[in-house]
């Protein structure tokens, strides 16, 4: 933080005025900047959209002006899942156990048709949206979305947080908490 | 045109050949399903024929055309030498869809076979690992059979172990060299 021309020091006896580059705020509010800018994404890429997710994170989209081009391949390691692609059946379970693997606080974006509905796959082998097994966050329109439908999908999450928004992996344990609360008193 | 591709089975399956059609050139020969692997066996061991190249293995579903036997078993074949290819069916009943497997003519038939019987149900006799190998292991049925509903699903909890998808054969050779244990 600059301090003013002549620093501190020249400031007259009794000013008790904060110089201008100091502002007040809660931590919370802090904290809650700092994570909407440093979003560490992991890309669980499945299919054509995970091409459309390589040009968003590549030179010419840049999704570093969004503070979020760290791409991590491991799941301790990052903090917002984009599931890029159709998930079929047989892979169900192992998107849950990469998805538990990853630390609180954590989002989701589910990216194009597939990974939202099923997309076309109307059949007997692909997950009819992701969100039958994770809890999404974000849902991008698509069958590829374009990049910049991916990167305004990542603002509005990167809102979502900054507003204090509970994650919707939170309302969902906070949900099952509640649930189990009933389930106690209901034994009592 | 293959003619002395038909004329040489001819010669030697005679009335195994069930039915023979070539349209446009695209030779087709119906084979009784008992002599099947004999005749696949020709096709690549004859010096003549040389179908070296097993291209693809399938089946078809006749239910709603009212096929009697209800499924065909179809192999694609293809010389490198002569350049001529040829596709034998054969028909498999519904309450007996068993066929000899080809995995001793053709390596590569192994997991074609399997596809078949996972996507029809229909089980090879002598296929060294015969499991399904696309849908995974909860899933009940055959996706491929037109009496399957196109959109009944199956849910798996726990991550199929992909271990197994090696042959026992093989499984038991990866064991003696490695130190450490795998997990069965």
């Amino acid at each position: 933080m600059g301090l003013k021309e002549g620093g501190e020091t020249s400031r007259p006896a009794g000013d008790t005025k904060a110089p201008e580059s100091v502002f007040t705020t809660t931590l919370d509010k802090m904290v809650r900047w700092a994570r909407a800018g440093s979003l560490w994404p992991l890309p669980f890429g499945t299919a054509c959209c995970a091409i459309e997710f390589m040009s968003v994170v590549s030179s010419h989209y840049d999704l570093a002006r969004f503070g979020a081009e760290v791409v991590r391949f491991s799941p301790r390691q990052s903090d917002m899942m984009i599931v890029a692609g159709t998930v079929v059946d047989k892979q169900a379970p192992i998107l849950k156990l990469i998805y538990e693997q990853m630390c609180s606080p954590k989002w989701v974006i589910s990216m194009g048709v597939c990974a939202s509905s099923g997309g076309f796959y109307r059949a007997y082998h692909v997950m009819q949206g992701i969100d039958e097994i994770v809890p999404v966050d974000v849902y991008v329109p698509g069958c590829p979305p374009t990049p910049e439908g991916l990167i305004y999908a990542i603002m509005k999450l990167q809102e979502k947080i900054e507003r204090g928004d509970p994650s919707h992996y939170q309302v969902v344990l906070e949900r099952e908490a509640a649930a189990a609360r009933g389930r106690e008193l209901a034994r009592v | 045109m293959a003619e002395f591709v038909l004329e040489n089975l001819r010669r030697r399956f005679g009335d195994a050949l069930e039915r023979v059609s070539d349209d446009r050139g695209d030779l087709t020969v119906w084979v009784d399903r008992g002599r099947v692997h004999e005749l696949l066996e020709h096709c690549k061991r004859d010096p003549e024929l040389d179908f070296c190249f097993c291209m693809d293995v399938t089946a078809v579903d006749y239910l709603s055309l009212g096929g009697n036997p209800r499924f065909a078993v179809v192999y694609h074949l293809y010389s490198l030498a002569t350049g001529k290819r040829v596709r034998v069916k054969t028909g498999v009943p519904e309450d007996d869809p068993v066929v000899d497997s080809a995995v001793d003519v053709w390596k590569s038939t192994d997991w074609f076979e399997r596809e078949v019987y996972d996507m029809f149900g229909i089980r090879f006799e002598g296929h060294p690992n015969m499991k399904r190998i696309l849908c995974h292991r909860d899933f009940q049925g055959h996706a491929l059979r037109k009496d399957y509903p196109a959109d009944l699903r199956w849910k798996l909890l726990r991550p199929d172990d992909l271990l197994d998808e090696i042959s026992p054969e093989e499984m038991q050779r990866v064991r003696a060299r490695v130190s450490h244990p795998i997990s069965e």
